[in-house]
């Protein structure tokens, strides 16, 4: 691996432990709001440490300077010097954003965007300026860092030095930099740090060499050497000790300022020891230099347990894996599970003396690939937790901006889904959170009024129901206006003026493209763009999604999404000489159709009479160019598919077996093919078109197109 | 079925200024592509038809648990179109795409040799007299008397492949 490379996948690491370190801090400001206890000021000012000396190390500056300040702030309120004002806290959460931004920016090596920095930058020096009580830039730390002051090796501190003479009676500092035998091992380079040191001002360097053993007995890689280190210059404690930072956990270091000038002995302030925290090995970034001896800094544990004591468990032993090592053992799996169904088919062909054994070891065969499949699927897994992290933040700031008293609950965030399908659902659900706030609940007057309490609530619920996800976005307000939006889609003619629609149909008319019934237009929502961006991701994972509301009560948003991306539960179909898979999930009953109930409407859909509805029919073949065995519907079966609300009729020749089949993308060699999901391999190695049956809806609807098919 | 990398002609000579061709037989006309492109030659099987496809993709086949799609040469090439016969293969080739490494094959008459085209030897293709689009065509080269047409098949598979147009809308 070329060095370049290596420092890239350090910069990774770095990056992932950055946005890590953010959440944390996000999640534990939000609940400062409640509580706040030193522990929690501590966490978050160990988050903002850690990402400050990684972005020094790696030289991103902007990155490092601006964290400081919001270190600064932190540590005066871990100090009790500083109240925790929710001032204070709403300035933490725009910097944390800020934080955030600048650290994808570094990542994406794009352009910073200086201005909003320096802006939060700026607030943050006024509000540190307008606090009085600001420690003097030594006193304060060594008050913090006397709790440390444990184990101190060999620590012959002397408490007054008469001023060395290199600093010609001016201020300075003086270092005594005791490495301990192992620092060299930790890849920490005193060169390079007396090199920092040097920038800071004129340096003077003074080996210690009287612990060199002889030669016999010297180890390569050990340190003996000490040094004492002179540097001139009025430099802040804290930028000296930055550069020491690293190896914090295997040295001994003492700091002595001399100020200079004839008051340098009454001036001295007490030296400070900074002894290591009792962690065994310092990984560069994994130890933030804490001042309180905590085992292992929070921010490498998994953001998905920041939310306090009630976090998801299991994120103890866990690994960074890359997500293509993952797929290529999900992807081997998936072969492994062909390979078996064809060996079983084999098998219904071998003679009756061999067969039984055969058998036998298949069942077995089929035992072990589904649990080896099952468990490699469960790799991919992860809490919804990652999705609903982020809620209590965005309630806090849109409740603020809007007025509104709003309670958000959340429960089931253990739930498990796929990776992929976490994070494609992270912006539709942020979407209906928005709404739910925006259009869904009154203002306290209004609640009040309404004999309703005056907080709102919005509930985010994610659990499992038969092999599917359900998360359900669900709030107590007004419910949508069922007037209101059939008088809108009347007017932008998405509805036929005679039409009547059911309750559910009208519901359905939110998630039409451009469609909003908001009165004014806010940054937040109402311009119509949503609800159809949301429908259509989640149409992509697979999923459905429902709508219930009644009004004056509120609204229940439910979505359905499968387990997984990877397999789907199918229906076999036949067209010709053609096999097709249909997902189960969108198909609700397969009918024999009769000619008698079949109604042609010149220019639009065939309709088919299915009890008291008339849904449309669509013929497969003519949708796929395909030739059938029969054109005749009675001749063929009607699989009944429930899309976009609506119920169609698809037609086709015969119903094969029903399967899970391994979904694989058209896209990689081909491209993306209206009304087709994707591509599976079947038992006999052959393959088969999944079709995706909203698509394949849309193809139908277009094919009439100028007609709402729900004007038909 | 046999690979053909494994190769073991002795006339070849890997030089800097030379690159080798892989040629095969479409109509009259014998066809040049750069090996190293070249993933492997197979029979050819059945493929899966695909809706809203242009008539020259056949369809898609399973490629040991991959979903290659299929590229009839001559009917891309608009030659008249002949049975299979016991000749026909499919080239499986890698093409560079704006969207990565695409996998895809191609039915062809038949695969002919492995030559050593210097690169002094290519002249750039004719405004005419070709039955191939020569937007397709990256050059010719004369090998043993032969005139070769050295295919551009990365954009020869994108163009196929009709990215960002959707058929069906």
């Amino acid at each position: 691996m070329s060095l370049d490379l290596e420092m890239e996948e350090i910069h990774k690491i770095f990056f992932e432990e950055s946005f890590e370190g953010l959440d944390v801090m996000e999640s534990r400001l939000l609940n400062l709001d409640v509580n706040a206890d030193r522990e929690t000021i501590n966490s978050i000012f160990r988050a903002a440490h850690s990402i400050k000396g990684g972005a020094a190390t790696f030289g991103f500056m902007e990155v490092s300077n601006f964290t400081h300040g919001v270190e600064t702030l932190l540590d005066e309120m871990r100090n009790g010097t500083r109240p925790v004002t929710p001032d204070a806290i709403q300035l933490l959460l725009q910097s944390v954003d800020g934080l955030r931004e600048m650290v994808k920016a570094v990542q994406a090596k794009q352009p910073i965007d200086t201005q909003r920095i320096a802006v939060l930058s700026d607030e943050i020096a006024q509000l540190l300026a307008r606090h009085p009580g600001r420690p003097a830039p030594v006193a304060a730390p060594a008050a913090a860092a006397t709790t440390a002051v444990t184990t101190a090796v060999p620590a012959p501190v002397p408490v007054v030095d008469p001023a060395p003479a290199f600093l010609q009676g001016g201020p300075g500092w003086v270092i005594d930099f005791r490495p301990h035998r192992d620092m060299l091992r930790t890849n920490n380079e005193p060169l390079r740090m007396f090199a920092e040191l040097a920038r800071l001002g004129a340096l003077n360097v003074v080996a210690e060499t009287d612990e060199v053993p002889s030669l016999e007995s010297l180890q390569a890689d050990e340190c003996y050497l000490r040094w004492r280190l002179e540097l001139a210059g009025a430099v802040e404690k804290r930028t000296v000790e930055e550069v020491f930072d690293w190896v914090d956990a295997n040295c001994t270091i003492a700091y002595q300022y001399h100020a200079g000038g004839a008051e340098a002995s009454a001036a001295t302030p007490t030296p400070v020891v900074v002894a290591p925290p009792p962690v065994a090995e310092a990984a560069p970034v994994a130890t933030a230099p804490a001042p309180a001896p905590v085992p292992v800094p929070e921010a490498a544990a998994t953001a998905g347990a920041a939310p306090g004591p009630k976090a998801t468990g299991g994120d103890a032993g866990s690994i960074r894996v890359s997500t293509t090592k993952v797929d290529h053992l999900i992807n081997l799996v998936g072969e492994l599970v062909i390979t078996q169904s064809m060996l079983s088919r084999f098998a219904d062909g071998c003679s009756p003396a061999e067969l039984e054994k055969l058998r036998e070891g298949l069942t077995q065969l089929t035992r072990n690939t589904r649990e080896l499949q099952e468990s490699v699927m469960q790799i991919r897994m992860l809490p919804i937790s990652f999705a609903f992290n982020r809620f209590p933040r965005l309630v806090h700031d849109l409740s603020r901006k809007l007025g509104k008293k709003v309670e958000l609950k959340l429960s089931g965030e253990g739930t498990e889904l796929d990776k992929t399908v976490l994070e494609k659902i992270s912006d539709p659900l942020v979407h209906l959170v928005r709404n739910a706030l925006d259009h869904g609940l009154e203002k306290p007057e209004v609640r009040i009024a309404a004999g309703k309490p005056e907080t709102g609530t919005i509930e985010l619920a994610a659990f499992h129901e038969g092999g599917n996800i359900i998360i359900e976005v669900k709030d107590d307000g007004g419910g949508l206006h069922k007037a209101k939006i059939l008088a809108r889609a009347r007017e932008r003619g998405l509805v036929a003026a005679d039409a009547e629609l059911s309750d559910d149909q009208i519901h359905n008319l939110i998630f039409a493209a451009g469609f909003s019934t908001a009165d004014s237009i806010s940054d937040v929502s109402g311009r119509g763009v949503g609800m159809d961006v949301v429908r259509r991701n989640i149409q992509d994972l697979g999923g459905v999604v429902q709508i219930a509301s009644h009004e004056g009560r509120g609204s229940t948003i439910r979505i359905r999404l499968p387990l997984t991306l990877a397999i789907l539960d199918g229906q076999l179909v036949r067209v010709g000489a053609d096999t097709y898979v249909i997902s189960l999930v969108a198909i609700v009953e397969t009918i024999q159709a009769q000619k008698d109930r079949l109604n042609a409407v010149p220019g639009s859909a065939e309709l088919f009479r299915l009890r008291d509805e008339y849904i449309p029919v669509v013929r497969l073949y003519e949708m796929f160019g395909v030739e059938p065995d029969s054109r005749a519907v009675e001749d063929g079966l009607l699989v009944v598919v429930e899309a976009e609300g609506r119920r169609f009729g698809v037609l086709v020749d015969d119903l094969l077996a029903q399967q899970q089949v391994v979904i694989k993308t058209l896209e990689t060699n081909y491209r993306q093919v209206a009304g087709v999901a994707g591509a599976t391999i079947l038992g006999d190695g052959t393959v088969a078109l999944i079709i995706d049956v909203p698509g394949l809806v849309q193809v139908f609807n277009d094919s009439f197109a100028g007609r709402s098919p729900l004007a038909a | 079925m046999s690979t053909a990398t494994g190769n073991g002609d002795k006339r070849l000579e890997t030089a800097e200024d030379a690159g080798q061709y892989l040629t095969f037989q479409l109509g009259r006309e014998e066809y040049a592509v750069d090996i190293l492109r070249v993933q492997e030659i197979k029979g050819w099987e059945r493929a899966t038809r695909i809706p809203h496809a242009p008539d020259y993709v056949l369809g898609v086949i399973n490629l040991r648990g991959a979903i290659v799609p299929i590229i009839e040469l001559r009917k891309r090439f608009r030659l008249e179109s002949t049975e299979f016969g016991p000749t026909t293969v499919v080239i499986v080739v890698k093409v560079m795409s704006p969207r990565g490494e695409r996998t895809v094959g191609m039915v062809v008459d038949a695969v002919c040799e492995v030559y050593n085209v210097a690169h002094a030897n290519v002249k750039p293709p004719p405004e005419v007299g070709s039955s191939v689009d020569t937007a397709f065509v990256k050059g010719l080269a004369t090998v043993e008397n032969k005139m070769l047409i050295l295919l551009d098949i990365d954009r020869l598979i994108n163009s196929s492949m009709l990215d960002g147009v959707d058929a069906a809308a």
